[in-house]
C-alpha cells in the first residue's frame, strides 16, 4: 500500500518549482496506489490544478504566508506532522535550496532516511546517484523506516502532463507553533536577466577562467545576443572569483542545464562543472590545453585561444544569419 | 560570541583521486580542509575580533583529521575537537549531523558556521539537521554576514538572486565561497597551533552508541555511466571558428 508524496515547493510568486513536475512525471511510474503533494505557502491551493494535470490525486496545501515569510522550520514542522498523521512511504522532493533546508530539518526530527542530490529513484527504496562528474552511476539502497526522503537534481527527467483533473485540496490543519518562526525573510532581490533563463534556453553560452578577467565576459554576451535565444553561463571558478554573480553558475552548486547547444569557452571541465551541463544535447568547447576534461565530453573541440575564438565565432554567427 | 565551525578532511580536490592499473584509487591523494570550510573560519574569526569570544573547530573523520583542525588552528581559531572513532565509517548525513550536534553541546555556544556543502560529499544537508538536532534556526548560503545584539543579519544567495534573512542567536549558519577572503596561516599562526588545546573524543563520550552512527543508505551497485563519446578535436589554425558556426547552423539553433 505504498503512499508516495511529492513537496511541491512553490516559488516566491506562488509557481510550483519546476523540478516538481518532472518528479510526479518519475513517480507515476513507480506503482504507488496513490500520489499526493504536500504545497505550502501562498499559491499552495492554486497549484492543486497544475499538480493534478502531472498525476497527483490529492494537495496538503496551506497558503500561509508564514511558510514563505520564515526560513525552514514552520514547513519543517508541518511536514513532519502530516508524515506521521498520513504515513506515506517515500518523500520526493526537488534538490532545491529551500527543500534542502527543510527537509533535512524533517530528516532530524523524525529520524529519517534522506538521500540528497538523487539523479533517479527506481522504487520506494531504491535510488540512483551520479558520481565522479557523472562517469559513474551508483545504485543506493535506501534503509531505515518509511518514509525515506529523496531529493531529486533538477532535470533529470522530462516532466509530461497525465492530464489528471485538478488535485484535490485537503486544507492543512496543523498549527504552526511561534517557536518555529525565527529566521525570517525581510526581503528578496531578483537578479535581472535579459534575454531567455539559462535553464531554459535552447542554447547556453558559458565562461570560465580562460576567460582571464571578468571585463571579457563581455564577448560571450555579444556571441550570446548575435545567436539569439542564448543566455551566458559560467564555471564555479569564475563565480568564486566575483567575476559574475552566482545565478549564472552551472554545476553541482549551481544551476543544471540542459540545452541543445552548449558552448563552453575557457573552461576546463572540473568534476563540479561538468555535473551541471553533461546531459546536454550537444557540446562545443573552446580551451587552450588539449588535455582540457572538457574535450571527452565535447562533440566539437577547438584548441585554442577563447579570448580570440568568441569574437571570430560571434562575426561567423552573424554571417551566417545575414 | 563564541563560534563554533564545523570543518572537513577530504581528498585534495585539485588532485582527487589517482588511477592505479586503470581503477580509480582513494586514500592515494594528499588530504586537505575542505577549501569550502575556509570561509567558514574567517568569518569566524571576523565575528571573534569585532564582539570577542573563542573559535571552537569541530570535525568528524579518521585520525588523520586532526590536520584539517590544525589547519583552522594556524588560520587563528583558538581550540579544537576531533570526534573519531571506527564505528563512524560509512556514517551518511543523519549520522553526522548526530555526531556533531553532541560534540557541539558540549560546550556553550552563540553561533555555528560551516559550509554549504562538502566538496567531496555535496549532500549540502549537516548543518541543517545540525540546527535540528540542536533545537535553533538557521541560515544557508550566506553571502554577507552582519552581526548586532542578538541577531544575524544574512545575505542569503538564491537561484534567482539574494534574500536579506534576520536570524536570532543561536544559530547555525552556513556560507558561501567568496564570502570572505580567507587569510593565510602565518609562520606564527602555525608555530602556535601546535601547543592550542584540542580534543579528541569517540562515540562513547559523546554520549552516542554505534546505532546512532550507523548508516540507513548502502550503495548497492556502481556501474560506468553510458559513455557520452569525444567528437573531432581541432587545433584552432584560424578556422575554428567557421567550424563551430558551421555545426551551429547545421543544428539549427542559428
Amino acid at each position: 500500500m505504498a503512499k508516495i508524496w511529492v513537496y511541491a515547493e512553490l516559488s516566491h510568486g506562488g509557481a510550483v518549482e519546476k523540478t516538481v513536475f518532472e518528479i510526479l512525471t518519475k513517480a507515476r511510474t513507480l506503482g504507488a496506489d496513490a500520489l499526493e503533494c504536500v504545497a505550502l505557502g501562498p499559491g499552495a491551493t492554486a497549484a492543486a490544478a497544475a499538480l493534478g494535470e502531472y498525476g497527483a490525486t490529492t494537495v496538503y496545501a496551506s497558503d500561509d504566508d508564514t511558510f514563505s515569510d520564515f526560513v525552514a522550520e514552520p514547513a519543517a514542522h508541518v511536514i513532519a506532522e502530516l508524515i506521521k498523521q498520513h504515513q506515506p512511504s517515500l518523500v520526493l522532493a526537488p534538490f532545491t535550496y529551500d527543500a534542502r533546508d527543510t527537509m533535512a530539518r524533517v530528516s532530524a526530527k523524525l529520524g529519517l532516511t534522506l538521500h540528497t542530490g538523487a539523479t533517479d529513484v527506481l522504487a520506494v527504496d531504491k535510488t540512483q546517484e551520479a558520481i565522479f562528474g557523472g562517469a559513474k552511476i551508483v545504485d543506493v539502497a535506501l534503509g531505515g523506516n518509511e518514509p525515506r526522503i529523496v531529493l531529486l537534481r533538477p532535470k533529470f527527467t522530462e516532466a509530461e502532463p497525465a492530464g489528471g483533473a485538478a488535485a484535490n485540496v485537503v486544507n492543512v490543519d496543523v498549527a504552526v507553533p511561534d517557536e518555529t518562526k525565527r529566521a525570517r525573510r525581510t526581503e528578496r532581490h531578483e537578479e535581472d536577466a535579459t534575454g531567455p533563463k539559462l535553464e531554459e534556453a535552447p542554447v547556453v553560452v558559458s565562461g570560465g577562467r580562460g576567460l582571464q578577467q571578468a571585463e571579457n565576459f563581455k564577448l560571450l554576451e555579444d556571441l550570446a545576443a548575435a545567436i539569439g535565444n542564448a543566455a551566458v553561463g559560467a564555471s564555479r571558478a569564475v563565480v568564486d572569483a566575483g567575476w559574475v554573480p552566482y545565478s549564472m553558475q552551472i554545476g553541482q552548486t549551481g544551476k543544471t542545464v540542459k540545452p541543445k547547444v552548449y558552448i563552453a569557452c575557457g573552461i576546463s571541465g572540473a568534476t563540479q562543472h561538468i555535473v551541471g551541463m553533461k546531459s546536454s544535447e550537444r557540446i562545443i568547447a573552446i580551451n587552450k590545453d588539449p588535455d582540457a576534461p572538457i574535450f571527452s565530453l565535447a562533440d566539437l573541440g577547438i584548441v585554442g585561444d577563447a579570448l580570440k575564438v568568441i569574437p571570430q565565432l560571434t562575426d561567423e554567427v552573424k554571417s551566417r544569419k545575414g | 560570541m563564541n563560534v563554533v565551525v564545523l570543518v572537513k578532511q577530504i581528498p585534495d580536490p585539485a588532485n582527487p583521486y589517482e588511477l592505479v592499473d586503470g581503477r580509480l584509487k582513494r586514500g592515494v591523494a594528499q588530504k586537505v580542509m575542505d577549501p569550502g570550510d575556509e570561509y567558514g573560519v574567517e568569518a569566524a574569526l571576523r565575528l571573534v575580533d569585532q564582539f570577542g569570544g573563542e573559535v571552537n573547530v569541530i570535525s568528524m573523520g579518521p585520525a588523520a583529521a586532526m590536520e584539517a583542525i590544525r589547519r583552522a588552528l594556524s588560520m587563528g581559531a583558538h581550540k579544537g575537537v576531533l570526534v573519531t572513532d571506527d564505528a563512524l565509517g560509512g556514517a551518511d548525513a543523519l549520522a553526522t549531523a548526530r555526531v556533531l550536534a553532541a560534540a557541539i553541546k558540549r560546550s556553550e555556544f552563540d553561533l555555528v558556521i560551516a559550509g554549504v556543502e562538502s566538496t567531496d560529499g555535496s549532500t549540502g544537508v549537516v548543518p541543517q539537521m545540525v540546527a535540528e538536532l540542536l533545537g535553533v534556526p538557521q541560515s544557508t548560503f550566506a553571502k554577507e554576514i552582519e552581526a548586532k545584539d542578538s541577531s544575524l543579519t544574512i545575505k542569503r544567495q538564491t537561484a534567482a538572486g539574494y534574500d536579506m534573512v534576520e536570524c536570532p542567536l543561536p544559530a547555525v549558519i552556513t556560507v558561501t565561497a567568496g564570502v570572505n577572503e580567507p587569510r593565510y596561516p602565518t609562520f606564527k599562526g602555525i608555530m602556535q597551533a601546535k601547543s592550542k588545546p584540542v580534543d579528541t573524543v569517540s562515540l562513547g563520550d559523546l554520549g552516542l552508541g554505534g546505532d546512532d552512527a550507523k548508516p540507513t543508505q548502502s550503495v548497492d551497485a556502481v556501474n560506468p555511466a553510458p559513455e557520452r563519446g569525444a567528437g573531432e578535436k581541432f587545433e584552432d589554425d584560424g578556422t575554428g571558428a567557421a567550424k563551430v558556426a558551421d555545426l551551429l547552423k547545421q543544428l539549427k539553433v542559428i
